[in-house]
């Protein structure tokens, strides 16, 4: 308590000076170059696309077309919401794969240490100031597409589709988060940069490829013969399978904007007759759909702070040499 | 006597089975010079860690400034400034930028942590260079860059790791210079750690020889020398012009002279081995008795001779298991 207006300052210094230095880095060039390009395109695509879209009467998301124009395409390039899904890790990972080994390397990080901060500010400023960066980078693009949007159709926003993209973007950014979190406690438990690198490279490989391929295998091996099993067994074992597979953040990210963007989805999981029986196929109003991702959201922030809570862990008692 | 501003007790650490610092006693005035001798690896940056409270000790305490560094270390970083051996700066960021971050993190406001970087780069000589990036700096540059970083936040000690490593003799000798003249002025406590004796003992009030984590001896060159060289500590050789005969006639007078404990002679060379300091008597006593003197050349012991010494009993110990 005492100490307390002695020790804020510093953090706001160590922001500062970060976001100075990750916006003075070519890596964030490179990487603002291909998120800008892919937003691009994939804006490019969807708004050609766009009247076939909202005449589609069959489909019941029609009349959102700002959501529309982040989700659909013409099947030449995924759509901006899939693209992301890839990127983000790239961008967490790329913005702290380095964060503290690299200042041990440099011997900065000693001569830090022994100005009057607390160890865990380091940590802290290098998580927000990357999260300041990749917050502004999503929301200056969700409000480049509106504001394009609003040019190019002269369209109106409805305030549910408002909250939706910003439903989307809190999303982008919480998953960049857990990301930025895992890659920083890679650089703290790693000396080299290049190995923290290639280990947060190997999971997200792992999670986007393999984990699928490893439940099913797995799931295979243990499953009985379908033929044999009443309807509350198959929805038991779907039900497995859909909750290991939400293990990895990738699936809790796409589960969650699906749904934030796609008012029509109900239900993440499968929904047996009687569940569908009467219902209308309807867009959800943003409170509902929200409440279907809750669980996935949380998962998230949960993974996060764990991911930071493991590097405070690895960080604070260490002991640093020059 | 005022209360010492760096004060061990006690201190231990241990990795493992490896005892790095062994029950370190030491008490540091202020406005000292204090060197911390010791070949590599003898711990000297292990204690250097704990009285910053950058790592934890496995017994005993560290006081610096009043504080008890271990457990309240941001107290103790704000009054003292810590140079490590090999220190890095921000490549991309210039000389000046990395002095005022440094100079912010320590509570100095932008306006006045400038005006204070570029009074310090101007007083170690990088006034010319302090827009210049600091990737493209020498070694020697980066050390004086070093000393200005400690300094910017006004600290009450300053402690130096290895001050002078990777500089030239000449950058060495400015450095120390530097260093003393500071110290002088501004009434700065210095610790430096180091294992050039020679350097050392230009600048340093006071030496501690630390060896295998253990303090040996402490004290100034003066008293580490009479402890452990005890009565021979002064030894005086004369030239002179003719070889001296042998037997030498005069031995028996010279014998008189209760300081004087052993003589050597080789030709024209005389060694005289005293209990004191006893160079001037000897002259005039050879001039009166009309001999020529070429030359003389009071031996005084350093702290080589100090080290090896102790390297020498500190290798006997390790042989006796």
């Amino acid at each position: 308590m005492k100490s307390q207006p002695a020790t804020r300052k510093p953090f706001g210094v160590m922001v500062h000076k970060e976001i100075a230095d990750q916006i003075r880095s070519w890596r964030f060039a490179v990487l603002i170059a291909l998120i800008l390009l892919t937003f691009i395109a994939s804006m490019y695509v969807s708004l050609s696309n766009i009247k076939s879209a909202t005449g589609n009467t069959n489909d019941p998301d029609r009349i959102f077309l700002y959501l529309k124009l982040l989700t659909i395409t013409d099947n030449s390039i995924p759509p901006f919401h899939v693209f992301l899904s890839f990127l983000a890790p790239l961008l967490g990972i790329s913005l702290g794969f380095d964060a503290v080994n690299s200042e041990q390397n440099n011997g900065t990080l000693i001569r830090l240490m022994a100005q009057p901060l607390y160890r865990d500010n380091l940590l802290l400023a290098k998580f927000a100031s990357a999260m300041v960066i990749v917050s502004s980078l999503f929301v200056a693009l969700a409000l480049l597409m509106i504001g394009g949007g609003l040019i190019l159709t002269g369209v109106r926003i409805e305030p549910e589709e408002f909250l939706r993209i910003l439903g989307f973007i809190a999303l982008t950014i919480a998953y960049v988060a857990f990301w930025l979190s895992l890659s920083i406690t890679l650089s703290v438990r790693f000396k080299q940069a290049a190995t923290s690198a290639l280990v947060a490279i190997g999971i997200w490989l792992f999670f986007t490829i393999f984990y699928q391929i490893v439940i099913n295998l797995i799931i295979k091996s243990i499953i009985p013969d379908p033929n044999f099993l009443s309807q509350a067994q198959v929805m038991y074992y779907n039900e497995l399978i859909l909750n290991l597979s939400r293990i990895a953040p990738n699936q809790l990210y796409t589960d969650g904007i699906t749904t934030l963007l796609m008012p029509s989805v109900r239900s993440l999981g499968p929904i047996t007759m009687e569940q569908m029986a009467g219902a209308i196929p309807s867009p959800l109003p943003f409170k509902e759909s929200l409440m279907i991702v809750w669980p996935q959201v949380s998962g998230l922030l949960a993974s996060t702070i764990a991911c930071f809570a493991l590097a405070y862990y690895l960080f604070m008692r260490r002991e640093i040499r020059g | 006597m005022s209360s010492p501003i760096i004060s061990l007790k006690g201190l231990t650490k241990h990795y493992g089975s490896l005892k790095a610092v062994d029950d370190l006693n030491l008490d540091v005035q202020k406005a000292e010079i204090f060197g911390l001798l010791g070949p590599n690896g003898a711990g000297k940056t292990t204690s250097i860690l704990m009285m910053l409270g950058l790592t934890e000790p496995s017994s005993g305490t560290a006081h610096v400034c009043g504080y008890n560094a271990t457990s309240n270390p941001i107290a103790v970083k704000k009054k003292v400034g810590y140079m490590p051996d090999n220190l890095g700066f921000y490549d991309q960021m210039s000389a000046l930028e990395n002095l005022v971050y440094i100079g912010r993190l320590n509570g100095l406001a932008e306006t006045k942590g400038k005006a204070r970087a570029i009074e310090l780069l101007e007083l170690l000589g990088l006034k010319d260079v302090m827009h210049k990036k600091t990737g493209t700096f020498s070694r020697g540059m980066k050390q004086r860059l070093g000393l200005a970083d400690v300094l910017i936040k006004e600290p009450e000690v300053i402690i130096l790791d290895e001050p002078t490593l990777g500089i030239d003799p000449a950058g060495v000798k400015d450095f120390l210079a530097l260093i003393k003249q500071l110290s002088k002025q501004q009434g700065l406590t210095v610790l430096l750690s180091s294992h050039h004796l020679h350097q050392v003992q230009q600048v340093c009030d006071r030496v501690g020889i630390f060896v295998n984590g253990k303090l040996l001896a402490q004290g100034n060159i003066d008293t580490l020398s009479q402890s452990l060289f005890g009565t021979d500590a002064f030894v005086t050789t004369i030239n002179l012009t003719q070889a001296v005969p042998q037997p030498w006639p005069l031995e028996t007078e010279l014998k008189q002279f209760d300081a004087l404990k052993k003589i050597m002679i080789h030709d024209q060379e005389i060694e005289f081995t005293c209990s004191r300091e006893f160079t001037a008597p000897l002259v005039r006593f050879l001039v009166e008795k009309g001999y020529d003197i070429l030359g003389v050349h009071q031996k005084s012991y350093g702290l080589d001779e100090i080290y090896q010494k102790y390297f020498e009993s500190n290798s006997i110990n390790q042989t006796k298991p």
